[in-house]
This record gives structure tokens, sequence and C-alpha cells, in this order.
């Protein structure tokens, strides 16, 4: 059978095409949570300006497709700064990524009863102090069920990367069903990969999700 | 000496007028126990007194020095006035030690070691010297609001604000928070106190303030205020959680509507 040999004298490919999909994404993610915090505490905060600038950060990013975004940067950016395409695509899953965080950091922010964030004032803690201390810990263990659904979502939208050149899995499906003239076989390959981490993924997630409910 | 004063304190929520010029000196040493229905101020007023709301209008005197809430670091106020919530506020995510160490280490930046000595030594003042490592989810509601006033103590707080400690806890739990608050004030701690007991505003408080609508409407001795009110208001409040619902326009009864259907 032809899909059992390309499945298997594609391993090596794919395996190291795997390795280049996890790495930008947990790249691009990265910085998708430090960006989703920055604006979560932007779009919470007492000054309108601050409040402004998220609030149009997350509107231009989730109302446009996130291979415009990508080819803005990757084409548009590349006549001023030239990222490659690795950079190019993990800070364009970074920004895509960064304002749905955003809105997941900020609902998890704005789940934590009023009156932690009053105790821990009216203790003399800071604002920013409270807000690392006290409310964080307590949001975070409240976002990861979303968190772990935008990062599935992450997963497998770096497979956008492929069109800036990316030897991602999807990139690398591309090359090998075109020279071997096999695309359902291939394509379906790099689905069965793409399969493979989600459910590594969420089966860590849920692992996580459980240990925190236990130490809860 | 007065170690809090507020001077024509006026506070709007919206168009919602919640204080109206009140005027107010608690001494050192001295507990204030304020009285009056729900949504009269009180707990406005509290939360005036260490800026978790800001007054509109107003002055508030923290030993001697006026407040600016713009200019002052309010967390140096906050340091020295401890507040305890109705709905205690413990920190889920800490057991109890952690609790009452985390300001005193991250605030104050006490040595750990100093603090945990600390915090034992209060733990066994409110009782709960077997809780260290429990957390608040583990507790009892008495329980949690005895480590809440531990938690607020720790700060070494010149005043500690109550605001109806007990009106979320279970009759039989009620006893044992009290009897903490009714030792802190033996040991002379400056407190205000927003209260439903009748029974703890009698024995302990030096004075008692009665609101009504955003204002003060009487204040004295426990004595003088529960038995000889001057005002009306005054003795419709103390009718109506005395004895009952006496002569309460506002009280609704099945029976009532029932009958003017
Ligand atoms: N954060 C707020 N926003 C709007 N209105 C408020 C707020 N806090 C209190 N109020 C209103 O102010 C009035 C006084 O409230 P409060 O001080 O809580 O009364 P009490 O503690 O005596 O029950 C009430 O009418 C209440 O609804
Ligand atoms: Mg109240």
């Amino acid at each position: 059978m032809d899909f059992l040999h390309y499945l298997v004298t594609s391993i090596p490919f794919f395996i190291r095409a795997a390795a280049v999909t996890v790495e930008l994404t947990a790249t691009a993610l990265a910085m998708g949570m430090v960006i989703g915090l920055v604006f979560a505490l932007m779009k919470i905060s007492g000054r309108r300006f601050w409040r402004c600038i998220a609030d149009t950060y997350i509107t231009v990013i989730r109302g446009t497709p996130l291979i415009v975004q990508l080819f803005a940067i990757y084409f548009g950016l590349a006549t001023i700064v030239d990222f490659g395409s690795f950079w190019s695509a993990a800070i364009a899953l970074a920004v895509h990524n960064g304002a749905y965080i955003a809105e997941i950091f900020r609902g998890g922010i704005q789940s934590i009863d009023r009156g932690q964030m009053e105790a821990a004032r009216s203790l003399g803690m800071s604002y920013g102090l409270a807000m690392r201390r006290i409310i964080l810990p307590q949001a975070f263990k409240r976002v990861v069920p979303p968190l772990g659904n935008q990062f599935i979502i992450g997963l497998k939208d770096s497979s956008l990367a492929a069109f800036v050149t990316m030897k991602e899995l999807f990139g690398v499906s591309m090359q090998l069903a075109s020279t071997h003239f096999a695309e359902l076989q291939f394509y379906t390959i790099a689905g069965l990969y793409y399969l493979a981490l989600v459910v590594l993924f969420t089966f860590l997630v849920n692992r996580l999700e459980r240990r925190l409910k236990i130490e809860s | 000496m007065s170690l809090v004063k507020v001077r024509n304190l006026n506070k709007w929520f919206g168009r919602l007028h919640a204080l109206k010029d009140v005027n107010l000196e608690v001494r050192e040493g001295e507990v204030a126990v304020v009285i009056g229905a729900s949504g009269s101020g009180k707990s406005t007023l509290l939360r005036c007194l260490n800026f978790l709301e800001v007054p509109e209008q107003g002055q508030v005197i923290f030993d001697g020095k006026v407040i600016d809430p713009r200019r002052d670091d309010l967390n140096l106020l906050r340091r020295e006035v401890g507040m305890v919530f109705q709905h205690f506020n413990l920190f889920p995510h800490m057991n109890v030690l952690e609790n009452i160490i985390e300001a005193p280490v991250m605030v104050k930046k006490v040595p750990r070691e100093k603090a945990i000595e600390e915090a034992l030594a209060l733990l066994h003042k409110v009782g709960l010297a077997d809780k260290v490592d429990a957390y608040p989810c583990q507790l009892s509601g008495g329980q949690q609001q005895r480590v809440a006033i531990a938690r607020a103590l720790a700060m070494h707080p010149r005043l500690m604000l109550f605001d109806e400690p007990t009106s979320a806890l279970d009759p039989e739990l009620v006893g044992e928070v009290l009897a903490v608050m009714k030792q802190l004030a033996g040991e002379g701690m400056t407190m205000i106190v927003v209260t439903h007991e009748m029974g703890f505003a009698r024995e302990v408080a030096d004075r008692v303030i009665f609101m009504d609508e955003g204002r003060i409407v009487e204040e004295g001795e426990p004595a003088q205020v529960f038995s000889r009110p001057q005002k009306s208001r005054t003795r419709d409040f103390l009718s109506r959680v005395l004895w009952g619902s006496g002569p309460a326009q506002d009280c609704w009864t099945p029976a009532a509507t029932a009958t003017s259907a």
C-alpha cells in the first residue's frame, strides 16, 4: 500500500518538520502570552488612554485574517527589516494570538472577586503587587482551559507559515506531495501529525488542570 | 487625642449622594460602633477612611495629618488602618500562615522568620494555632474571619475597621468572632465597627453612631442611644432591629400584599 509506504519512509522528514512546528508555536505563544498579559492589563486599566490602545489592537487583530497579518509582516515589513521566515511567522502568530490571549486573561482577571483586590490594597499592597501576588495567580488557574484551547488553535494556525517558506509540518507535506504526486497521502499524513500533537497537548493540559484542582 | 477625624465628608456614586456632610472623630483606644439600615452609607464611610472609596468632598485626618488621596501615598496610610470585611476575603491560593505573613513580608519587608513568628503568635491569640497549614476553603466562616482579623493585625495597625464582620456567619459562629473583637478592644485597639450585633455594641462600644440615608443622625454612649434615643429615626430603627419588624413602613410582607391586592 502506497499510504503505509509513504507514512513510514517520510518519518524522518516529518519528525524534523514537527519539531519546527513545535518550536515555532512555542516561541509564538510564549510571546503571545506576554503580549496578552500586557494588553489585558491595559484593557482593565483605569486610564482611558491605555484602554483605547488595547481596544484598537484587539479590534484590528481580530478583525483581519491571520494570513494577511503574516504576509504584511513577511513581505511588507521585510522592506524595512528582514526578520526571515521563522521570526516573521513567530511574530505574526504572537501578535495574532496575543489579541485572543489578552481577552482570555482579561476575563480571568475580572472573574476574581473584587474583594480580593480590596483586601490586598487594604493591607497596604500597591496595585502592581496585589496584581502579581494575589490576582494573577488566581486568574492563571482559571484561564488554563481557555488558554489550552487557544494554544491548540495557535498550533494549527502555525501551518500558515508554510506560505512564507517555512519548512514546518504543512510546508514539508506540500513539498513531498508535489514531488511524489501524492497529495491525498501526504496531506493525510500531515493531518495525523497535527492530530497527534494536539492529542498530546490536550493530555498535558488536562493533567495540569487536574493538578490545579487538587491544589485548591 | 483623636486618631482619626472626618470633616464634612461627601461621597457620590453617580447621582446617588451616599455620604452627606459626615463629621466624625474617634479617639485613640476608642471603640465606635456604627449602626443603621442597609444602604445608609456605613460601608462607604468605612471605605472612605482607608480610601478604598475616594470622597469627593471633605477631609480625612489621620493622626493629625490631612490625607490627600491625590498626593499622599495611600499605601502608607493603609498599613496603619486594618480592615476586616463581611466576606473575609482571605487569599484562597495561600494557606493561613501565608495569608498572614504576605503583607508584612511583601509590603513592610519584615524578615520571613520574624513574620512567621508573629503570625503564629497572632494565630494563637485568635485561637487557631492548629490551623497554620490549612487553606481558607477548609475553614468554617468563623475561623476564616478570625484569620482575616489576624491578617490585618499582622501589619500592626493603629486603627481597625470592621465592616459587618459577623453578618455572613451562621449564628452559632458569631460568638467566636465577637469574642476576638472584644479581646482586641480590651487591649486598647482603636476600632470602628459596623455591625447589627446590638449586644456587642452595648457591651463593648464606647460610642454608638447611628446613620441614616448617608448622614450621622445620632451618636452617643450606648446606654444613652439604646435607652433614650433622641431622634425618631433612631427609635424606629432600634425598634425594628431589637423587636423584630416594628413600625417599619418599608417592611414588605406577603400578607400585606395579599390584602392590598
Ligand atoms: N460602588 C458603588 N457604586 C454605586 N453605588 C454604591 C456603591 N457602593 C455603595 N453604593 C450605594 O451607596 C449607598 C450606601 O451604600 P453602603 O455604604 O454600602 O451602605 P451600608 O453599608 O450602610 O449598607 C447604597 O445606596 C448603595 O447602593
Ligand atoms: Mg455595608
